[in-house]
C-alpha cells in the first residue's frame, strides 16, 4: 500500500483579513487527473501554490508520496508547474527551456540530450527543439511548457490554467492532448481551471471550491448529475431550484411539498427541514412520452434563445411564479409567448444540502 | 484658415527647434574656425583646432579620467540599482515603500545640493578629493535612476519565469544569473548608458568634490576662465558627439529589441 501522491491535512491560508482557503483535507491517489474547479476568488490557485511550494500554509501540513514537505521550497519538492502565461524563458531555445530543470538538477548532457527528445517527442514537437519561443504559436508554446515540466520527471504536476490563454476550439483540442499525455505518463496532475466544461471534459475527479472550502469533490459524471450543494449546482451549468420542505422520509429517499406539488426524491433529511430541489434544463421534456415522467402544468415562455446543439427558453409555470430555463430540441423554435408542457422524471430530481 | 494653422505651427516648432538647437550649432560651426577667435565671420573650415587639444596633455588626462569616472561609476550604479530593484520587487518587508521612495528620492534633489552635501560628507570624513569622490557623486545622482528603470521591468511576467526557474530546481543565485539579469538585459543596457551619459557631462558635482584630477567638463571650466577660444569650441563639440553617440547606440540596440 503506497502512500497517496497528495495529501493535505487541515492547510489553512491566511492574508492579512482574509481567510484564502480554509482547514482543507484532501488526498490525491497516484496517477489521478484532478480538477480545482472554483470562481476566481475561490481559493483554488492558493491551494495550487501551498502545493508548489510557492506559499507555506498558515496551517495545516501538505504531504506528498507520504513526505511532509509543508516548508520545503519549491526547487527541492517533487512538483513542478504549468504556469497560466507559461513563463517560458525568451532568451533560450525550445531545447533550453526543456533541458532547463535537467541542467539544474546536474543531469549529464548525453542523458540530458535523451530526455529532453523523449518529451519533446511526448508533446509532437521534436521538430522545433532549435526554435526561439517567440517564433512559436501560442499552442506551441503551452506544449513546451508542459514538456519543460515534465522533463524533470515530477511526482505531482501542477497546472494553473494552463488553456486559460488559448482560444476555444484550441483549447478543446489541447484538453484530449493533456488527458493523453496524462494517461502516457501515469503522472498525478493537478489542474486549476474556472472552466467547467474543461473540468467534466479531462477530470477523473472534480474538486469544487468556493470561498476557500471544498463544496464538493467527485467523478465529473457525478458532480453534474449529483450536485451535492446549490453551489455546485449551480457553478456546473444551469439548473433550477425549487424550494420545498421535508413531509416524509423513507429508507433511502425523502418525500419533499413544494409549490409546485410533492415530489419523491433520493437522499436523507429531516422531516420539516426545508430543503432545495434542482432540476437540469435538459431534465425537462415537452411531452411526457416515456411514461416514467410526470406533468409539472402548462408554461408560457417568456423568452427563447438559439445555441447550436440545441434551443433553450425560459417559461413561467402556469399558476405559479417559478420561472424554468428549459432545454428543446435544434429544430423545435417557439418564440416568446408559446405555450408547452413541462414534463420531468422525478429521478432526475437532485436534493441539495442547504 | 488651416493653412495658417499650419504655417503658425512650423513657426512655432521652428522657434522651439532653433532656441534648443543654435547654441549647439554655433558651438560646433567655431570649432571648425581657422582663426583664433571663435567669432564670426566663419573663416573655416579648419581641423587644426581638434588636432590642438588632442595634442593637450591636460585635456587627454580628463578625458581619460572621465570615461573612468563614466564606466565604474555607471557599472556600479546598474549592479546596485539591480539589486535594490530584486530585493523590493520581489521580496515583501516591512516600510518597502518608504525604502523605495528613499531611493528614487535623490532624483528630486538639484546636483548642486547634493555636491554640497557631499563636500561637507567627504571633508568631515576626511576623505581627500579625487576621481574616486567624483565617481561616488556619480553613483548618488545615477543609482535612483537605474533602480527607477530596472524596477519598472521587474513585472508580473518576469516574476512568473523567476518561479519557474526555482520550481525547476534552480538556486536563488542561478535565478539571478540565468534568468533575471539575461531576460533584464535591454533595461540593464539602458539604465547603465544613460548613466553613463549622465556622468559624461555632469559638472557641478565633478567640479566641487575633485582637486587635482579632473574630468573634461571641468577641464573645459577652466579652459573657459583664459576666455573664449576655437579650441575650447573643439573639446565641446566632441563632448557632444560622444553624448548623442551613446544615446544613438542605445536607441539602435533598445529599437531593434521591440521589433522582435
Amino acid at each position: 500500500m503506497s502512500a497517496p501522491a497528495v495529501e493535505l491535512q487541515g492547510v489553512t491560508m491566511v492574508f492579512g483579513e482574509k481567510i484564502a482557503v480554509a482547514d482543507i483535507d484532501l488526498t490525491v491517489e497516484k496517477g489521478a487527473f484532478i480538477v480545482l474547479l472554483g470562481p476566481s476568488g475561490g481559493g483554488k490557485t492558493t491551494l495550487l501554490n501551498i502545493l508548489g511550494g510557492f506559499l507555506e500554509p498558515t496551517e495545516g501540513r501538505v504531504l506528498i508520496n507520504g513526505e511532509d514537505v509543508t516548508t520545503v521550497s519549491p526547487a527541492k519538492r517533487p512538483t513542478t508547474t504549468v504556469f497560466q502565461d507559461y513563463a517560458l524563458f525568451p532568451h533560450m531555445s525550445v531545447y533550453g527551456n526543456v533541458g532547463f530543470g535537467l541542467k539544474m538538477r546536474g543531469v549529464a548532457p548525453s542523458e540530458r540530450r535523451r530526455r529532453i527528445d523523449g518529451v519533446l517527442d511526448l508533446v509532437g514537437l521534436a521538430h522545433l527543439s532549435g526554435r526561439r519561443i517567440h517564433e512559436l504559436s501560442g499552442g506551441q508554446r503551452q506544449r513546451i511548457a508542459l514538456a519543460r515540466a515534465l522533463a524533470v520527471e515530477p511526482s505531482v504536476l501542477l497546472l494553473d490554467e494552463p488553456l486559460g490563454a488559448l482560444d476555444m476550439k484550441l483549447r478543446r483540442q489541447m484538453q484530449e492532448e493533456l488527458k493523453d499525455i496524462q494517461k502516457r505518463v501515469g503522472t498525478t496532475f493537478v489542474h486549476v481551471t474556472h472552466d467547467q466544461e474543461e473540468a467534466m471534459a479531462i477530470a477523473d475527479q472534480i474538486v469544487v471550491m468556493n470561498d476557500g472550502a471544498i463544496e464538493d469533490i467527485g467523478a465529473p459524471e457525478r458532480i453534474y448529475l449529483r450536485p451535492a450543494s446549490r453551489f455546485t449546482a449551480n457553478f456546473m451549468g444551469e439548473s433550477n431550484f425549487i424550494d420545498g420542505r421535508v413531509i416524509g422520509s423513507g429508507t433511502d429517499d425523502v418525500t419533499v411539498d413544494t409549490a409546485l406539488g410533492s415530489f419523491v426524491v433520493k437522499g436523507s433529511a429531516a422531516i420539516g427541514d426545508g430543503v432545495t430541489l434542482s432540476v437540469r434544463p435538459e431534465h425537462l421534456w415537452p411531452s411526457g412520452e416515456s411514461g416514467t415522467r410526470t406533468r409539472l402544468g402548462g408554461a408560457r415562455v417568456i423568452e427563447a434563445g438559439f445555441f447550436g446543439t440545441h434551443h433553450q427558453c425560459n417559461a413561467i409555470l402556469d399558476e405559479t411564479d417559478q420561472t424554468f430555463k428549459v432545454r428543446l430540441p435544434q429544430k423545435e423554435i417557439l418564440g416568446p409567448g408559446s405555450r408547452i408542457e413541462l414534463f420531468v422524471d422525478p429521478t432526475d430530481i437532485v436534493l441539495l444540502r442547504s | 484658415m488651416r493653412a495658417f494653422r499650419n504655417l503658425a505651427a512650423v513657426i512655432y516648432a521652428g522657434l522651439i527647434y532653433g532656441f534648443i538647437f543654435l547654441p549647439v550649432c554655433v558651438l560646433v560651426l567655431f570649432s571648425f574656425q581657422e582663426s583664433r577667435l571663435p567669432i564670426p565671420p566663419f573663416n573655416g573650415p579648419s581641423l587644426k583646432w581638434y588636432g590642438a587639444f588632442m595634442s593637450d596633455q591636460r585635456v587627454m588626462d580628463a578625458l581619460l579620467n572621465s570615461v573612468l569616472v563614466a564606466l565604474t561609476s555607471s557599472a556600479a550604479s546598474v549592479i546596485l540599482g539591480f539589486l535594490a530593484a530584486f530585493a523590493l520587487a520581489r521580496h515583501h518587508f516591512r516600510f518597502g515603500a518608504f525604502f523605495q521612495g528613499l531611493l528614487i528620492a535623490p532624483l528630486t534633489v538639484s546636483y548642486l545640493i547634493i555636491a554640497m552635501g557631499l563636500l561637507i560628507t567627504f571633508n568631515t570624513l576626511g576623505i581627500p578629493k579625487s576621481l574616486l569622490t567624483i565617481g561616488i557623486g556619480h553613483i548618488v545622482i545615477n543609482l535612483p535612476l537605474c533602480f527607477a528603470i530596472i524596477y519598472s521591468q521587474m513585472g508580473a511576467h518576469q516574476a512568473n519565469m523567476e518561479r519557474a526557474a526555482r520550481d525547476l530546481g534552480a538556486s536563488e543565485w542561478q535565478v539571478i544569473s540565468l534568468i533575471s539579469v539575461p531576460t533584464l538585459w535591454p533595461a540593464l543596457f539602458a539604465a547603465f548608458f544613460l548613466s553613463v551619459t549622465f556622468s559624461w557631462d555632469e559638472f557641478i558635482i565633478a567640479f566641487l568634490v575633485s582637486r587635482f584630477d579632473v574630468t573634461l567638463p571641468v577641464e573645459i571650466w577652466s579652459m573657459l576662465r583664459t576666455g573664449l577660444n576655437p579650441k575650447t569650441n573643439a573639446v565641446g563639440s566632441f563632448v557632444f558627439l560622444v553624448s548623442v553617440a551613446i544615446v544613438f547606440l542605445l536607441d539602435l540596440v533598445l529599437f531593434r529589441k521591440k521589433h522582435e
